[in-house]
């Protein structure tokens, strides 16, 4: 580093003149945030977060190899036993991938967060006059793209290995929009957790034991009717299984139906719950 | 308070559960001055900041910067103020450019601005090959360099520094010095945080020691110094020395109010001239008062806190009898 030189002789002011003039300063500075900056500093963190994306590739190990590995070894072990072949498993099946790669995803951007929050960057985006919810929002953003990958490679191993969606091209593509909002909503929980908890582990850890629970005991991957009574009830109430039965009908029978509604609807509760909690206790962590 | 004050501060508290961190601190800071808070690691300093700089809640008492309420305001804070802490608050994952685009970004800056005002930070500050460098690959001191970059980037009218030379070495410490000097002469104030005495000395007009969340002193580096003189001269009593008597012998020559540190028969004697350490030898001598080891050297921190508190800088959280009661137990 000793080819670094450095001019302690330059006066700071010197390559633009204006000097700094402290009742400007306060008569400039305004005491809200509007809207527009909001959004605009959501972006710029998402745009960083996008830059550590690319410098990470690893990072996009789970959303790749996740939807191609779930999907084949789900059909072809488990294909034959509930739907008699692997074929006629898919069009059950995929939906029920597509939302546990999603929500498997949702995991990691409260784990990340909370790395994240643990670096010193963050004691400045703290210091900044930002809105407080941009270095949330942002890296959330972001993830848009990372769910993305999760549905839509999922929908294309489940067609190389036979799935045919009755929904046509514009079926499926509603499922991915679906499960991309509702990826983004669900990670709401997660980001409360981030910054509730800890360390990035116990988000970890945590995490697993919502998500477990929460996929498997949905319509996922059987048919409800095989299920005993109290267990069917849960089924029906766990909003996973809202997501997979619109997926269902988006994908394989290109249908609005009133799946596509509640769980739209249940995204959007969690987005109103969630996002003011994560943005308060991220306040707290000050 | 003033047009001129910068920082307005009165009876700030910070407890954490039973502790009180901040106890009940004054501080005025005025417009264009640096300002030194001295103290151990412990006192309360980078929690003071911290609370002024709207990252802690204050739980008592409230302060303004330039007029601005800091707990009713915190946003219109923000925008009037640059932090630097004490661990470089950069993205390590950008490089050097990135980070201060990033920042100009969040602050407003359309992306052409914020590119070219990242450009002239980079030079002004040395950092121009680096530019590209991803900041992993960065020296302590080019970190400490871009972070208080980062701070400049709207420039804001007031800089808080939290120990910015901590752990450097004696060449970029120099220089930071040199560049927080620089921020002043273009307008702004600096109110900074340090536990070297040199370090107040060297940069700040008027500097407050900070102690168990409290504020023992305040005053210029010098009417600090002169607390404690120009040297201290420290010695080490012999075995069967009358210490009291070695204590009226000094201060008859040196003039100054000897200090026995904890440590049984050892005095620090504050001198306004090196040279008069030699008197004091002497008249040891021709009283017959046995030394065992003499140094004198210039007055540091522990010094400086000594002669106001009464206790050690290292050990702030131990009261004085505690140490003595342990040392007794040691020889016993």
């Amino acid at each position: 580093m000793s080819t670094i030189t450095f001019d302690p002789s330059l006066p700071t002011g010197a390559a633009s003149p204006p000097l700094v003039d402290p009742a400007a300063a306060v008569a400039r500075a305004r005491p809200r945030i509007s809207v527009a900056e909001t959004v605009g500093q959501t972006l710029s963190m998402a745009w960083r977060a996008l830059k550590k994306m690319r410098r990470n590739p690893e990072q996009f190990f789970d959303v790749t190899l996740q939807p191609l590995l779930f999907t084949a070894m789900f059909a072809y072990v488990f294909g034959g036993a509930i739907s008699g072949n692997v074929k006629s498993y898919l069009p059950l099946m995929i939906p029920g991938i597509v939302a546990q790669t999603v929500l498997t995803t949702c995991m990691s951007t409260g784990v990340q967060l909370r790395e994240d929050m643990e670096k010193g960057v963050f004691d400045r985006f703290k210091a900044l006059p930002i809105a407080r919810v941009a270095p949330l929002a942002g890296p959330m953003v972001a993830d848009l793209v990372r769910y993305l990958i999760a549905a839509s490679l999922t929908f294309v191993m489940g067609m190389i290995i036979g799935y045919r969606p009755g929904g046509g091209v514009f079926g499926v593509l509603a499922a991915i929009v679906l499960a991309v909002f509702t990826g983004w909503a669900i990670a709401w929980i997660f980001t409360w957790i981030g910054t509730i908890a800890r360390s990035a582990k116990s988000v970890q850890g945590f995490s697993m034991m919502i998500l477990f629970p929460l996929t498997f005991l949905s319509n996922a991957f059987v048919p409800v009717r095989t299920l005993p009574g109290p267990l069917a009830t849960f089924v029906n109430i766990n909003p996973v299984s809202h997501l997979v039965s619109a997926t269902r009908d988006l994908a394989n029978h290109g249908a609005i139906t009133g799946q596509v509604g509640v769980t739209l609807l249940a995204g959007l509760v969690v987005i109103a719950i969630f996002a003011p909690l994560s943005v308060r206790s991220y306040k707290r962590h000050l | 308070m003033t047009p001129t004050t910068a920082v307005d501060a009165r009876g700030l508290v910070k407890s954490f559960g039973e502790f009180r961190a901040v106890d009940g601190i004054d501080l005025e800071v005025r417009q264009g001055e640096i300002f030194g808070v001295l103290g151990p690691n412990g006192a309360g300093k980078t929690t003071m900041l911290r609370m002024l700089a709207t990252l802690l809640p204050i739980d008592e008492g409230r302060a303004s910067l330039f007029g601005v309420d800091v707990a009713r305001e915190p946003h219109r804070i923000r925008q009037l103020l640059g932090v630097t802490g004490q661990y470089a608050s950069v993205d390590e994952d950008l490089t050097a450019t990135e980070n201060l685009w990033l920042f100009g970004r969040l602050q407003g800056l359309r992306s052409a601005d914020a590119r070219s005002t990242a450009k002239r930070l980079l030079v002004q500050f040395g950092l121009e090959e680096a530019a590209e460098k991803p900041i992993a690959q960065f020296s302590g001191g080019m970190r400490r360099r871009l972070d208080l970059a980062a701070s400049l980037i709207t420039r804001p009218p007031l800089i808080f520094l939290d120990e910015p030379t901590t752990g450097l070495d004696p060449r970029t410490r120099g220089q930071m010095w040199d560049t927080i000097r620089g921020l002043v002469a273009d307008g702004c104030t600096v109110l900074l945080t340090t536990q070297y005495l040199d370090e107040a000395d060297q940069l700040a007009d008027r500097v407050s020691v900070i102690d168990r969340g409290r504020k023992v002193a305040e005053g210029t580096p010098d009417e600090l110094k002169s607390s404690v003189g120009n040297s201290t001269l420290q010695l080490q009593l012999g075995d069967g020395a009358d210490h009291d008597l070695a204590r009226l012998v000094v201060r008859r020559v040196v003039g100054g109010e000897p200090v026995l540190t904890p440590e049984s028969g050892r005095m620090n004697v504050p001198l306004d001239a090196a040279d008069v350490a030699g008197d004091a030898l002497i008249a040891l001598r021709e009283a017959g008062i046995p030394v065992t080891s003499v140094s004198v050297s210039k007055p540091t921190l522990d010094e400086v806190f000594l002669a106001i508190t009464g206790h050690d800088a290292g050990r702030p959280e131990q009261p004085d009898d505690v140490v003595d009661d342990q040392a007794l137990l040691e020889v016993a």
